[in-house]
């Protein structure tokens, strides 16, 4: 570790935000050719760490060096010009704009003031070509999977040729085989020189891809080991701070009569046609590769989508879903897999998020009771222990655990009979998605009928009593007895 | 936190309230009342400094309020036992007439002028030119010194002024905070004036109309331009048009409506009765435009905060997809919002007959850029989602507090345009910085 000066090094990173202090203090360090985990809860800091890095936010004090040489991060530019590339979970893509022009964003090749268009085709092309995988240079990139932006994104950093490439939450979009072909290009980057900080709540991979971790906890640095020297369980206590338990709470299942029962659901070429029952007491897990239809599936239960053919019944009466509004009130409610664009409003206090599927009952006479809808609040605040200094805060200055807990809370005041989790846990950490785990129990435990969508297949085998594997908008197979199954069985199911 | 949170609340409270001081000091100026208080202070010291002969003459010129004054200190000295010799209202040389009639009749104790008309220099020459007058006293209102924009008379004049871009405003927030925009509200400024005043005068008896047809005749004119906001909402809804796109069209569309309902000229045979909801003034000296427009900020703020209407008015336009995956009826929020638009911009146009007493194709012509910058100016995000009815009216006064302050300190038209479209731009740019200070983006 003491040859030449590392590549980056962050040292005392200190960044307040109004009435939150995110960093008091960080260091970081990466080097040539080294993949970096930086692991931490939500609420740790490390987004707002790579911000810094990223040049989006100015650290208030502290100091960071490339090549041993100080280096100013102040804005986006200053960043790219030190090689620095971050590509954020939410991608930063123009969706009308092709895989080339997105890649030359800023960076074009001109020609006296023209875009030189050959040449950034042969460029781009070069690039992947590097990376090993084809990729259509002339679709606009909203055509493109998930999988494929990322891969636009990498791109781009490999274009402007950045030596240090940050990834948050690379793999959380992507199904296990598109984990495995980034991990190969990651491995590629290596040995190209590029050092890469990885931030993951996947721990499994981190042990795959990581050569070094560092763990922030509250603002703090608390450890940097090398991935040899560290176990799981000793990660995860680092990140919460105190021991761990199992990481699925145990569970008596009681599962009752049919609540939930669809047939033939169709809708385009996404939902060809899927039937399936949920009971009474049952979490139903539905499993598969991004894309096979899943979150299409529920939102056609929920009435998010107009549905093309297809019968639903709780509790064995038809219901004439046109819109989510029909569906809650029948009894069925939706968690997004997206919290940001579908399930929170980010700009309202999460009082009012609370409130929203709430005021039919919470207001009489046109008029909310907003004295009853604190109190209704405030309970499920202790319940579930979210974190806000207040009712009126503001849902998108929480953390991602705190606002899937708001969301939660929305729909249990709801007290539905039909619960549907699309990706609960997604970006959440350990700590916060065990209570998330917990709440379901007790959900399924009080006679609701849970589908849970989830792309984790530990987490699809630890909590469901039952999946459902999806392929190219059909149920390609069911595992009755989900506490037996294998991750290869499903797999085998979802590649079907 | 607390405070810059009440700062970002109300900071277009202290910008107006920074206006009405800056134009208070700049219009100090002294006051020559003519008022009813003035009456009876020149009637009071008259009794107390003239003999017990009491003859008295009354000379004012013609500025406003003069007349009034000139009448009722006539009265209320022939009330209080004086003889009042004469009156004269009007120019030096109808003062000069009098005095040589009262001349011809002996002494005068005392002449009862105002402080303008009390410096003509016919006064300052009276003993020698009149000297049979007997040297009378002149006894003139005292004068004092106080702000031409804090008169009382000014501060009506800016709500009279501004209620009717207020009323509309409250309609356009509720649009814009669902995240659209209605550029329509001009044109139906028009429309609504027109069609008024076209069924009184066609179908309610003309300029023999009762109270009961106007009122009907008003009530169906802003129906009508409901008709023409829920339309507006459909087509936003429905078939998922811009709104910029559907309300210009409307607005061509309730321009053209307008213009033909007119046949192209004003249209004026209506009662003078008609005139009572623009210009006249009932409860407490308040102009009854005023009054309705403090009414309806009182129930669009209540609406706003405290229904579920409201909140959803609020969550649509903060994020429509969690809106609508909430429960939110969406689509039927958003024509709502139109609707009450158009409504009020339908009451806007009877409000605009009534103080113009007519109905007119061209009325209202540019206010939906007026009533856009009130909204704006008082904090609503043109985004969507954010801002508050009071904030609005605080915008729109500010509007008209910056314009009234600048006719009276005599900046000329062409001027005032340029300052009002630098403070609409500074007022944005001041929230945009503060809303830089107060909040802050997801920090992990």
């Amino acid at each position: 570790m003491s040859e030449a000066a590392p590549l980056l090094e962050m040292r005392g990173i200190v960044k307040s935000f109004p009435g939150v202090q995110a960093l008091r203090g960080v260091d970081l360090s990466l080097h040539t050719g080294e993949v970096l985990a930086l692991l931490g809860e939500n609420g740790a800091g490390k987004s707002t760490l790579i911000k810094v890095l990223g040049g989006a936010h100015r650290a208030d004090e502290g100091a960071i060096q490339i090549d041993g040489r100080e280096t100013p991060f102040h804005s986006p530019q200053d960043s790219r010009r030190a090689g620095v590339a971050v590509i954020y979970q939410e991608f930063n893509l123009v969706p009308g704009l092709t895989a080339v022009e997105n890649i030359f964003l800023g960076q074009e090749v001109t020609h006296a003031g023209f875009i030189a268009q050959k040449q950034e085709r042969q460029r781009a092309a070069e690039i992947f070509k590097r990376l090993g995988v084809e990729m259509d240079l002339d679709a606009p990139c909203r055509l493109l999977t998930t999988a494929q932006q990322q891969l636009v994104e990498i791109a781009k950093a490999l274009a402007f040729d950045a030596r240090i490439i940050v990834m948050d939450e690379p793999s959380a979009a992507l199904t296990s085989h598109e984990v495995g072909r980034l991990f190969e290009i990651i491995r590629d980057l290596k040995r190209q020189g590029i050092g890469i900080i990885y931030i993951s709540h996947r721990l499994e991979e981190v042990f795959t891809i990581a050569d070094r971790v560092t763990v922030l906890r509250d603002g703090r640095n608390v450890g940097e080991l090398p991935i040899a020297q560290i176990t799981r369980n000793q990660m995860i206590e680092m990140m919460v701070g105190r021991e761990l338990k199992d990481e699925f709470p145990a569970r008596q299942s009681n599962i009752g009569a049919a609540r939930l029962e669809v047939s033939g659901l169709k809708r385009g070429r996404a939902v060809r046609d899927v039937s399936f029952t949920v009971r009474r007491g049952e979490i139903l897990a539905l499993t598969g590769l991004v894309g096979a239809g899943r979150t299409e599936t529920v939102r056609l239960i929920f009435g998010a989508d107009p549905r093309e053919a297809g019968e639903i019944r709780l509790d064995g009466k038809l219901l004439a879903l046109r819109s989510p509004r029909d569906a809650i009130a029948a009894g069925v409610g939706l968690l997004t897999e997206d919290r940001k664009l579908q399930g929170l409003v980010l700009g309202h206090s999460v009082r009012e998020n609370f409130g929203l599927p709430n005021l039919t009952w919470l207001s009489r006479g046109g008029f909310v009771d907003i004295l009853r809808e604190r109190e209704e609040f405030g309970r499920y605040v202790e319940q579930l222990k979210i974190k806000v200094p207040g009712q009126e805060q503001r849902a998108g200055n929480l953390s991602g655990g705190n606002q899937q807990k708001v969301v939660l809370a929305k729909w249990l005041a709801r007290n539905c009979d039909v619960l549907i989790f699309d990706e609960p846990t997604r970006g959440i950490d350990v700590g916060a998605k065990y209570e998330i785990y917990l709440l379901m129990n007790e959900l399924a435990a009080a006679g609701k009928a849970i589908i849970m969508i989830s792309s984790e297949l530990p987490e699809v085998l630890g909590m469901a009593d039952r999946i459902l594997v999806m392929h190219d908008g059909r149920v390609t197979g069911e595992i009755a007895d989900a506490h037996r199954a294998t991750q290869e069985e499903v797999m085998q199911l979802a590649v079907a | 936190m607390r405070n810059s949170r009440f700062l970002a609340d109300y900071g277009m409270v202290f910008v107006l309230l920074l206006l009405c001081a800056y134009f208070s000091v700049v219009t100090y100026k002294e006051q020559f009342p003519t008022g009813e208080s003035a009456v009876e202070q020149v009637v009071a010291s008259i009794h107390e400094q003239a003999g017990k002969t009491l003859r008295v003459l009354v000379i004012t010129g013609v500025q406003p309020g003069d007349t009034e004054f000139a009448d009722k200190l006539a009265r209320d000295l022939a009330a209080s036992g004086a003889q009042v010799l004469g009156v004269a209202k009007g120019e030096p040389k109808d003062a000069r007439e009098l005095l040589k009639i009262a001349a011809s009749g002996g002494k005068v104790d005392a002449i009862a002028t105002t402080q303008t008309a009390s410096e003509w220099v016919l006064f300052s020459d009276m003993n020698e030119d009149f000297p049979s007058l007997g040297a009378p006293r002149l006894i003139t209102p005292h004068s004092y010194r106080w702000p031409n924009f804090l008169k009382s008379e000014n501060l009506l004049n800016i709500a009279n002024q501004i209620a009717i871009i207020a009323i509309i405003a409250i309609g356009m927030t509720m649009v814009i905070v669902t995240g659209g925009i209605d550029l329509s509200v001009g044109s139906l400024i028009a429309l609504s004036s027109v069609l008024a005043t076209r069924f009184i005068r066609d179908y309610a008896g003309g300029t023999l109309a009762s109270p009961g047809g106007m009122v009907l005749a008003c009530l169906t004119a802003v129906l009508l331009c409901g008709v023409v906001g829920a339309f507006t909402g459909t087509m936003v809804t429905r078939f998922d048009i811009p709104p910029f796109i559907v309300t210009l069209s409307m607005m061509l569309v309730g321009g053209g409506e307008a213009y033909s309902w007119a046949k192209g000229e004003s249209i004026y045979q209506i009662p003078d009765s008609f005139i009572w909801l623009g210009r006249g003034a009932d409860l407490l000296h308040l102009p009854n435009a005023v009054v309705l427009m403090l009414v309806l900020y009182v129930l669009a703020h209540v609406l706003m905060s405290r229904t579920k209407l409201g909140r959803y008015l609020y969550a649509v336009g903060g994020n429509r997809e969690a809106a609508r995956l909430s429960g939110v009826p969406v689509r039927r929020v958003i024509v709502f919002a139109y609707v009450a638009s158009a409504i009020l911009a339908g009451v806007g146009g009877v409000i605009m007959a009534s103080q113009l007493k007519s109905g007119s194709s061209t009325y209202g012509k540019m206010y939906e850029l007026y009533v856009i910058a009130a909204v704006v100016v008082g904090g609503t995000s043109l985004s969507g989602g954010e801002g508050k009815i009071f904030g609005t009216l605080i915008g729109a006064f500010t509007i008209a507090v910056i314009q009234n302050g600048m006719n009276l300190t005599g900046v000329n038209a062409e001027n005032q345009l340029k300052v009002l479209g630098f403070v609409i731009l500074g007022a944005v740019l001041l929230d945009k910085i503060r809303r830089k200070e107060t909040s802050f983006t997801r920090h992990e």
